[in-house]
């Protein structure tokens, strides 16, 4: 058998994989938190509460309407966009005069709500959802076998980075947006409607958010606990990129995703804190982060 | 948080109004220490003792938002940490309860010391962000560490005797302790805020960069309030393992850290009494709630959503903006 530092290289790669799985996820949501942040200056901390909401959304259209996996990928980010929509019209709105710590609070009140609501109604336990037919089974490479689910997870979340990252740096409607956050006022006067831009912004972070939770229900099970799981990951990988760039909350995503995962290899008891502890790392040598901009 | 100086009030009639608001405050007080010294004839003294842990924790978390403006999202790790070291060394060590409760209270210090030495290197929310991704560090350590026994925490605490020969397993003294822990605790947090350190923290809360101009080593201030805020935490912690005579993983979670924002949030951020009132409603609410079938997350992220919304100056600040509040001589910021 093939070994890569004295571990065999099946394992190896099997976590590098878990681990490119989990940076895709750890991307996606960094990439919302940053968008929102961008123009919002708001923390979202119902971020997790929207991605859990995104694979529960995927898993009752299954059970109640028959709504298979494609549709839901696309119907449960839309959902989920609108009741963020909404959200931030009625409410969220309210608090942008104010200290940006009482976005955080709101949010944070917000997702204990949503998950309370949804542990009241489900459960604690996980349940699972099946991948789709045409992406079960697997591919051998050679060197190791690649659940092709697990490989399409990598693609498309890949894809909805880059269609992000494109959609604010390249589109018209990105223009505007990075106008807005470098001065509302002055974009308010020329025309452009910018309260119309908060609400669509919020709408599109919680809406990738719900599109990364109906991609992780077959990787992990719909739990309501999944979401904040993981958000306090997602705000560790935050602090190291920075919330200064797009492409920065996406790369580093993936190279703590990728950390992560080899750190199972090596040396699993530290696992689950070896972001904590690369984000204590990077405080000490660049307190502004990787990519960061703002103190 | 910033706050508005109030600068339509004359010097002379400040002082005036001040002092009625010191007489009203004195006769509160009093009133306050009466019911509190004979409550245990009338309610059950456990519920009382978990009211008292909280509100010295709700006071101690104050201190930092309320005082220094500092959002702290990892505050449980003082208060859970605190009841982990008192509940091992009490248990295992057979040390005598106040030696405990100090550990607990040097340990809840010393992890004060690392996270603020992290933290105060970020601002606003990213410093609220970095506590809570440390205190979440804290909570795993906790789930795999030896001495904490994982899931089952530590069991069986014994309450000892108090400096060898008070017997805290009688409920009435065991009161009385948590009590005189109770009011320390306050005691040092009022000294701490009317202290020249304390007026140097308000400076940094309304202006940190003229108390930096001004040669304030901003840094140094903010870590020391950090770990005041830490070590007085673990103060309310320590005591709460001897009350419940267990520690566990539900002390460090961060479910505990927002419980004490919420607290501190509806009693009211910078007042000195209001986070006792916000516990009270808290604890009172998660007693009740406890024989319901209904979850108490869903009641808490409400009430905060609601607070945020329309409540923000707390229980306590709404009282003081009132007008029998002005009346009073109070002043009410923003």
């Amino acid at each position: 058998m093939t070994m890569i530092f004295g571990i065999p290289l099946q394992a190896f790669m099997g976590q590098l994989l878990i681990g490119l799985i989990n940076g895709s996820f750890y991307a996606l949501l960094s990439l919302g938190l940053a968008v929102i942040f961008g123009l919002l200056r708001v923390i979202n901390f119902a971020h997790g509460a929207q991605y859990m909401l995104g694979a529960f959304v995927a898993m009752l259209m299954l059970q109640y309407f028959g709504i298979n996996y494609w549709f839901a990928l696309l119907l449960a980010p839309i959902v989920v966009g609108l009741f963020g929509a909404v959200i931030e019209r009625l409410l969220l709105s309210r608090l942008y005069k104010l200290d940006h710590l009482y976005g955080l609070l709101f949010t944070f009140g917000l997702a204990l709500t949503i998950e309370g609501t949804f542990r009241y109604l489900y459960g604690s336990s996980g349940q699972p959802y099946a991948p789709p037919p045409a992406l079960t089974g697997a591919t051998n490479l050679g060197f190791m076998f690649l659940p092709n689910y697990r490989g399409w997870v990598v693609v498309v979340s890949l894809i909805a980075c880059i269609g992000t990252w494109l959609l604010i740096e390249k589109t018209k409607l990105g223009a505007y947006l990075r106008a807005a956050t470098e001065n509302p006022t002055l974009v308010q006067a020329f025309g452009v409607n910018v309260p119309m831009l908060l609400t669509l912004t919020y709408a599109l972070g919680a809406g990738l958010a719900a599109f990364a939770g109906v991609l992780a229900a077959p990787v992990y099970q719909v739990s309501p606990l999944m979401g904040s799981n993981i958000i306090i990951v997602v705000f560790a990988v935050v602090v190291v990129g920075g919330m200064g760039s797009i492409m920065g909350a996406i790369v580093t995503g993936y190279m703590l995703g990728i950390a992560e995962g080899l750190t199972k290899v090596f040396y699993p008891e530290a696992s689950n804190i070896v972001i904590f502890v690369i984000m204590a790392i990077v405080l000490l040598i660049r307190p502004a982060g990787l990519f960061g901009r703002d103190a | 948080m910033s706050h508005v100086a109030h600068s339509t009030t004359t010097t002379t009639a400040r002082t005036e109004r001040s002092a009625t608001a010191s007489k009203a405050y004195a006769a509160f007080l009093g009133i306050g220490l009466v019911l509190l010294i004979v409550a245990p004839l009338f309610f059950y003294p456990i519920f009382l003792m978990k009211l008292l842990c909280f509100a010295l924790f709700a006071c101690a978390f104050n201190l930092l938002l309320g005082y220094t403006g500092l959002l702290s999202f990892g505050h449980a790790t003082f208060f859970g940490g605190a009841a982990y070291f008192t509940a091992h060394v009490t248990k295992e060590w057979g040390v005598t309860p106040e030696i405990g409760i100090l550990i607990g209270v040097a340990g809840a210090a010393a992890l004060g010391l690392i996270m603020g030495f992290f933290a105060i290197r970020r601002q606003g929310i990213y410093f609220a962000m970095i506590t809570l991704a440390l205190s979440q560090m804290f909570f795993f350590f906790c789930l795999q560490a030896e001495f904490t026994h994982g899931e089952d925490g530590i069991q069986s605490v014994p309450r000892g005797h108090l400096f060898g020969f008070i017997d805290l397993n009688d409920t009435t003294s065991m009161y009385y302790f948590v009590l005189a822990v109770f009011l320390i605790g306050m005691i040092v947090i009022w000294r701490f805020i009317n202290s020249p350190f304390g007026m140097i923290l308000k400076s940094i809360r309304e202006n940190e960069q003229r108390a930096i101009s001004l040669g304030y080593s901003v840094a140094r201030y903010k870590l020391g309030a950090f770990v005041m805020s830490a070590a007085l935490a673990g103060l309310a912690g320590g005591t709460k393992a001897l009350v419940f005579q267990f520690a566990t993983l539900t002390d460090v979670g961060w479910q505990m850290s927002g419980e004490v924002i919420l607290m501190t949030l509806l009693g009211g951020i910078g007042t000195l009494i209001g986070p006792v009132f916000g516990a009270g409603l808290v604890v009172t609410l998660q007693n009740y709630l406890a024989t319901s079938q209904f979850p108490v997350t869903i009641i808490t992220g409400v009430v905060f959503m609601v607070c945020v919304l329309l409540f923000r100056r707390g229980i306590i600040g709404e009282f003081y903006a009132s007008r029998l509040g002005r009346k009073l001589g109070f002043e009410h910021r923003r």
